[in-house]
């Protein structure tokens, strides 16, 4: 792989006695659909948080875009380009929905060009955003009255207003129906058409076949596999670990 | 330096100590273990008191006595008090604002109340062992010292106790790491919570027996101890009951000796700066989880 | 309404308040409208670090004693200044002090600000509730520092003396009374700029799910510390011009808990979500106090606040701004 767009090499991080995470590689190309899976408790989540900033790792190193990032807040890391979607959305519950996207555009977009966007240019990209999730039509309401899809399509949405260069989806279609959950792969690719990078976590394994062109496994805080999606699948390490022999 | 007076500094440090764990053990469950910012609590401590002094000075029952008497009502208040705080806040999952504004309008309502029923003259109890003390090797202890320490240690082994080795205690500690794995054991949190508050709110009892035994009581002094509380709670370790017990004795001894070499009101400001330099340093404690 | 316009109206209302109290002639209408006034401002600080960003104060007392305790130690600087100052920059020294009120308030605001700044460099990075306990303990260990300081006073007290009378506004009060106005007009309109500007975007979203504001760029410490530093910096200005108030300053009567009560009661009684609210907040318990302390008691009233900050609490948490909204029903946020 040339330079690659995230690196993370040996990332350790404990909680306690207990190992969330131990001793992780993965790298991730510049424009690549990255599936993440693992049963559930094998550290998928605190990965996020490690590389997003929420969480400090103990060991190892994250680099991203050549720059090691360790060090930097979680704030300083979506300027760089670095966003996510929480599993469990997180909408601003005392703005509506169009303000929602607002926060990003404000805090990351206007802050990285170093100059405020005026209110005009926010609605206008605001509606963007909105319409690529096709949102537009609450606009004006609160995250109260959206429906689960509408909710983490939100999400999304606000993650994607960072104008992001990878973007991590975290569970982004758990709990959705057969015809929603397709909805937000096409989201996804459409996005990635566009020029992100998109790391997916999921369970749904329709989803992340569907959408990864390579897939890694954590079982346990360790990567077990990582490769072409058919491949991994069929890995014996990997079967074991889903089907506990 | 003179050793003896040392000697007794360290001593009484200690005794009091025990005393400020007792203090703090209620905080340590509801702050610590079930997250529930109870800043009332030194104001139910104070009730506990005024009660002992009420029962006290009207037909000579002994403090210790009156608070013990006094366990289950004290536990009544506390179950209600977390079910208003639980319908009106955690239920709504509003924000911590406002569950740290009814503690402290709790605090206040209560402390005023106090001020309008007894007014501020301050309060003593009478008990046989109150001006005592015992003499061992050149140390001096006074026994309305000694007297709610050791009580106090025995509360806290109860406790202790409760928590380790009864279903309900392990059930109160296992609800602040995982409420929901508590529920598929078809436990109600709730219900667990409302009993841990409760028995927090019944330690105040004791600890305002203690209290009143060490020293003479007016309503505001409830404030004085807010800090020590909080900074015994965060320097200890929150949710750990033997953490607790250690930092109130580092707490108590350092105060001692703060106040008898360089006057007693600096007191204040050895525990809040303790508070502060733990915040600042080490935030989970000696022995925080 | 633009920004410059709403400051008009508040210097009409302010001038016209001012002019129907001087010519009512009753001084006790200003020491009562002051205290009113004193919590206006006291109650707007509080609100931008606790209504805004969700973030509570129980130290209001404290900063507001950094405020009163820079105008005595000052003051009593003026008084001799060849006690303090070595002889080579005494004559400058001697012709900058006494410094005026104003520059006074301005100073206080400064320290306070500092403390605030500090307070907040070491606890902010931690969960809000431990920047709570934190503002206790400043407060007390304040007290403390003060009470131990004799320059100031100490646990005797200090005498502030103002002249009787000053030009232009007649008897001091209604000096103090008019700044106290131009300070009101000074909190309410950053309370209201800040809502409706970028900032108070960013502290609306540390106050709703600081974990996700993060993810969306806002530097949430950097924002808390400027909250802080605001709010504690008003809180000092509404302290200073109070030795001046009051005559004889001691400790017991700076620290008192009425002032973080209120603080925390008016907000919260008031509507946290706008700049109203402190206001109305202000207005409404600064009013019933002084009626209840005159025909109650003092230790009556604060019972009083007490339980109404309860009952709100627990029964109308928007205050009574979001109960306007309710049964008015505002149209901006379904």
């Amino acid at each position: 792989m040339s330079e690659p767009l995230l690196k993370i090499e040996r990332l350790g991080k404990r909680f306690g006695g207990f190992v969330a995470l131990d001793s992780v590689d993965l790298a991730v190309a510049p424009g690549e659909r990255l599936g993440l899976i693992g049963p559930n408790g094998s550290g998928k989540s605190t990965l996020v948080n490690c590389i997003c900033g929420t969480l400090r790792n103990e060991t190892g190193e994250v680099s991203f875009d050549g720059a090691q990032i360790d060090r930097l807040t979680a704030h300083d890391r979506t300027r760089l380009g670095l966003a996510r979607s929480f599993q469990l959305p997180r909408p601003f519950m005392s703005m509506t929905v169009a303000e929602n996207l607002h926060v990003p555009l404000i805090y990351t977009v206007g802050a990285r060009a170093d100059h405020h966007l005026s209110a005009a240019e926010l609605d206008t990209r605001c509606m963007e955003l909105l319409a690529l999730v096709a949102l537009d039509g609450k606009a004006r309401h609160n995250p109260r009255d959206l429906t689960q899809v509408e909710m983490r399509k939100l999400e999304l949405a606000r993650a994607v207003a960072a104008e992001p260069k990878l973007l991590i989806a975290d569970e982004a279609m758990a709990g959705l129906s057969h015809s929603e959950v397709e909805d937000i792969v096409k989201l996804l690719i459409r996005l990635n058409e566009r020029g992100i990078t998109v790391i997916m976590i999921e369970h749904i394994m329709r989803a992340v076949m569907a959408f990864s062109q390579r897939l890694a496994v954590l079982v346990s805080g360790k990567k077990i596999a990582d490769g072409k999606p058919d491949d991994v699948i069929k890995d014996k390490d990997v079967v074991g670990a889903y089907l506990g022999t | 330096m003179d050793f003896t007076l040392l000697m007794n500094a360290v001593i009484a440090g200690l005794l009091l100590g025990v005393f400020y764990a007792a203090m703090t053990a209620g905080i340590s469950i509801s702050f610590g273990m079930l997250d529930v910012v109870n800043i009332a609590h030194p104001a139910f401590i104070i009730l506990g008191s005024y009660i002992a002094y009420i029962v006290n000075s009207n037909y000579g029952v002994d403090p210790i006595v009156v608070s013990i008497l006094a366990l289950p009502a004290f536990y009544a208040l506390g179950a209600a008090v977390y079910q208003i705080f639980y319908i009106s806040f955690e239920k709504r999952g509003q924000d911590s604002l406002r569950g740290l504004a009814f503690f402290f309008g709790l605090l206040f309502v209560t402390e005023v109340f106090l001020v309008l029923t007894f007014g501020v003259d301050y309060r003593t109890v009478d008990a046989s062992y109150i001006g005592l003390s015992l003499r061992l090797g050149g140390v001096e202890l006074p026994l309305r010292l000694l007297v709610p320490c050791v009580v106090a240690l025995v509360m806290f082994a109860a406790l202790q106790l409760f928590l380790g080795r009864t279903f309900i205690g392990r059930a109160v500690m296992a609800v602040s790491q995982d409420a929901l794995a508590l529920r598929l054991m078809a436990v109600d949190p709730t219900r667990i919570k409302r009993i841990a508050f409760g028995i927090s709110i019944a330690t105040a009892s004791l600890a305002g027996a203690f209290l009143i035994i060490i020293q003479p009581v007016i309503p505001s002094v409830g404030r004085d101890y807010i800090g020590r509380i909080f900074a015994i709670c965060v320097l200890g370790g929150l949710g750990s009951l033997p953490g607790t017990l250690i930092a109130a004795l580092l707490l108590g001894v350092i105060e001692s000796i703060t106040s008898t070499f360089y006057g007693p009101s600096w007191a204040p400001a050895v525990s809040f700066g303790i508070l502060l330099l733990t915040l600042a340093v080490r935030p989970s404690g000696l022995f925080g989880r | 309404m633009r920004t410059p316009f709403f400051i008009l109206i508040e210097v009409a209302i302010a001038v016209a308040l001012y002019l129907l109290l001087h010519f009512f002639g009753n001084d006790y209408l200003f020491f009562a409208g002051y205290t009113v006034l004193q919590f206006i401002v006291l109650a707007t600080a509080w609100n931008i670090l606790g209504g805004y960003c969700g973030y509570v104060n129980f130290g209001s007392a404290g900063f507001f004693a950094i405020g009163a305790y820079t105008s005595v130690f000052l003051f009593t600087l003026g008084q001799a200044p060849e006690d303090v100052f070595p002889a080579s920059i005494l004559p400058a020294m001697q012709v900058i002090f006494p410094l005026p009120v104003p520059i006074i308030i301005v100073v206080a605001g400064v320290m306070a600000g500092l403390v605030g700044l500090g307070t907040g460099y070491l606890t902010l990075r931690l969960r809000g509730v431990f920047f709570a306990i934190a503002t206790l303990a400043l407060a007390v260990v304040l007290q403390t520092l003060v009470v131990n300081w004799s320059f100031v006073g100490g646990s005797r007290g200090a005498y502030v003396i103002p002249p009787n009378t000053v030009p232009v506004f007649g008897p001091y009060i209604q000096y103090l009374f008019a700044l106290m106005l131009l300070l009101s007009i000074v909190a309410l309109t950053s309370a209201r700029l800040i809502e409706r500007s970028n900032l108070g975007v960013g502290f609306a979203t540390i106050r709703d799910d600081e974990l996700a504001a993060e993810a969306c760029g806002v530097p949430t410490l950097k924002l808390k510390l400027i909250a802080t530093v605001l709010s504690g910096a008003l809180m000092g200005m509404a302290g200073a011009p109070f030795p001046f108030y009051i005559g004889y300053t001691e400790p017991g009567s700076v620290f008192d808990l009425g002032y973080a009560i209120n603080s925390i009661a008016m907000p919260m009684i008031g509507g946290t979500t706008s700049w109203a609210g402190p206001l109305i907040g202000a207005i409404l318990l600064g009013t019933l106090q002084q009626a209840a302390t005159v025909t109650i008691s003092s230790a009556a009233n604060l019972l009083l606040v007490g339980i109404l900050l309860i009952a709100f609490v627990i029964a109308a948490p928007s205050g009574i701004v979001g109960l306007w909204q309710k049964w008015f029903g505002k149209r901006a946020k379904r």
